[in-house]
């Protein structure tokens, strides 16, 4: 592709990176010139690609994080999306809310609250009954490459990104022998839509030392470097309004004091109008902060623009 | 001799009655911008070559009268675009039809389509899909065929 580029616009292949710099010149004029043509319009996406936002506020599916960009934009507009999920666990009661803007289908910048109301457990920690723990997430992702619908079934839209997490509870998480109070995942994720087969697929390698998503900080006693873990996603569309599928989600196990396990979806997201989703699930989240066996249900609205 | 041989290829069909003449194009099957479907199951979902007859007829209506996307098509030859149209379906579908429309790269040239313009048609294809009442994933497959010219019909 490049070689056949440079022979195309005569340019002599003395040396690869000249090649590259100057492909990189000409793909910079040719993608400036028409956009300076293109007219700016909102909204535009095929309901439901623009995904569900994730409990960490990123766009993806509930729990994993896609390589779809929030809002309802195309590569013409800006768009936008915010979000409240919860999800309700025998001895916790996780709830999130953020909101994302989407850039030009290109850009996702986004930002979710996560509280976690310990319950019982608060008391059992001897941190006090109904102690929620607390943390920001900051988020950033770029699509990089493909489109999750158009465009050949063999390339998926990938997209690479990090999220900034930062505890509210510095104390907590010393005393559970969380080494830091913040830290960045950084990830990259590919999705696709099998048209032909109204499959949906998807995976997310994810570099992270986070404790349970970051609420009980990051790195611990038994491992104090980001490690990779990996999301996976498959769904089948039913309609042009409904996809369910499951999610799977591997997680760091960084603490002496409790165990952490891998997650588990099965999902229903459905769009109730283009600016309208909500998702139901059953997620298993395993063991928390030595609750074992956290099998709950997960619920979720969103609106986007 | 060379010449020749394009001017052959480059035949001028006689313009169909009710359409505009375009400039002169090598007609091919090849032009629809995807293989079709084996046998006959996409066919059948797509109620045969009526169905597709009524798809496009519903779909060319709806764009048309579609806030989103009406404007593009004015001006332009409507019997041809549905004449043609017509027949990319059929060929896609296997329903042993000839293609003699242009490629879509040509066809679109100029139109100035945007991507928000592509999935106003296709919510438009999904609707006329629905009400000949299509299954979803035989809507799903047949747009397959579809999603992978969008690099030849979004142009701006």
């Amino acid at each position: 592709m490049v070689s056949k580029r440079c022979q195309m616009i005569r340019i002599p292949l003395s040396t690869v990176a000249g090649c590259i710099a100057k492909v990189a010149v000409a793909t910079a004029v040719m993608t400036t010139t028409p956009a300076a043509a293109r007219e700016g319009r909102a909204g535009g996406k095929l309901m439901l690609t623009n995904g569900v936002t994730t409990i960490e506020g990123s766009s993806g599916g509930g729990i994993s994080t896609w390589a779809l960009i929030a809002g309802n934009e195309t590569v013409d507009g800006i768009g936008g999306s915010a979000h409240v999920s919860v999800i309700l666990l025998p001895d916790y009661r996780w709830e999130s809310h953020g909101a994302a803007i989407g850039v030009h289908d290109r850009l996702e910048l986004s930002y979710a609250r996560q509280n976690l109301d310990t319950r019982d457990v608060g008391a059992t920690l001897g941190i006090g009954r109904g102690y929620t723990l607390n943390q920001d997430v900051f988020g950033a992702k770029l699509r990089v490459a493909g489109d999750a619908v158009y465009g050949s079934p063999y390339l998926p839209q990938i997209a690479i990104g990090m999220q900034y997490k930062r505890s509210s509870d510095p104390q907590i998480v010393a005393a559970v022998g969380g080494r830091h109070t913040s830290g960045t995942d950084l990830y990259v994720a590919a999705t696709k839509l099998l048209l032909r087969q109204s499959i949906l697929l998807g995976t997310t390698i994810r570099y992270t030392k986070a404790n349970q998503n970051g609420l009980l900080g990051f790195g611990g006693d038994r491992g104090a470097n980001r490690r990779v873990q990996i999301e996976s996603t498959l769904g089948y569309q039913i309609s042009r309004q409904l996809v369910v599928g499951g999610e799977y989600r591997s997680k760091p196990d960084n603490l002496g004091f409790a165990t952490e396990n891998d997650w588990k979806t099965v999902y229903a997201a459905y769009a109730i109008s283009k600016n309208l989703t909500a998702t139901a699930a059953l997620v298993d989240l395993g063991s928390i902060a030595t609750a074992e066996r956290q099998r709950g249900g997960f619920l979720s609205l969103q609106t986007a623009f | 001799m060379i010449l020749l041989a394009l001017l052959v290829l480059l035949q001028t069909a006689p313009t169909p009655p009710g359409e505009d003449p375009v400039a002169p194009y090598a007609m091919s099957d090849a032009n629809v911008g995807g293989g079709p479907f084996k046998g006959v199951a996409m066919l059948e979902a797509f109620h045969g070559v009526a169905g597709i007859d009524r798809i496009v007829d519903d779909l060319v209506k709806t764009s048309q009268a579609d806030p989103r996307i009406g404007d593009i098509f004015k001006g332009q030859d409507m019997v041809r675009l549905r004449r043609t149209l017509k027949e990319q379906f059929c060929v896609l579908l296997n329903g042993g039809c000839s293609y003699t429309g242009r490629d879509m790269a040509t066809a679109h040239k100029d139109l100035g389509i945007q991507a928000k313009d592509m999935n106003a048609l296709v919510e438009n294809l999904q609707g006329a899909m629905r009400h000949e009442g299509v299954t979803f994933p035989a809507q799903n497959a047949f747009l397959a065929k579809l999603a992978v010219m969008k690099s030849n019909v979004v142009t701006h």
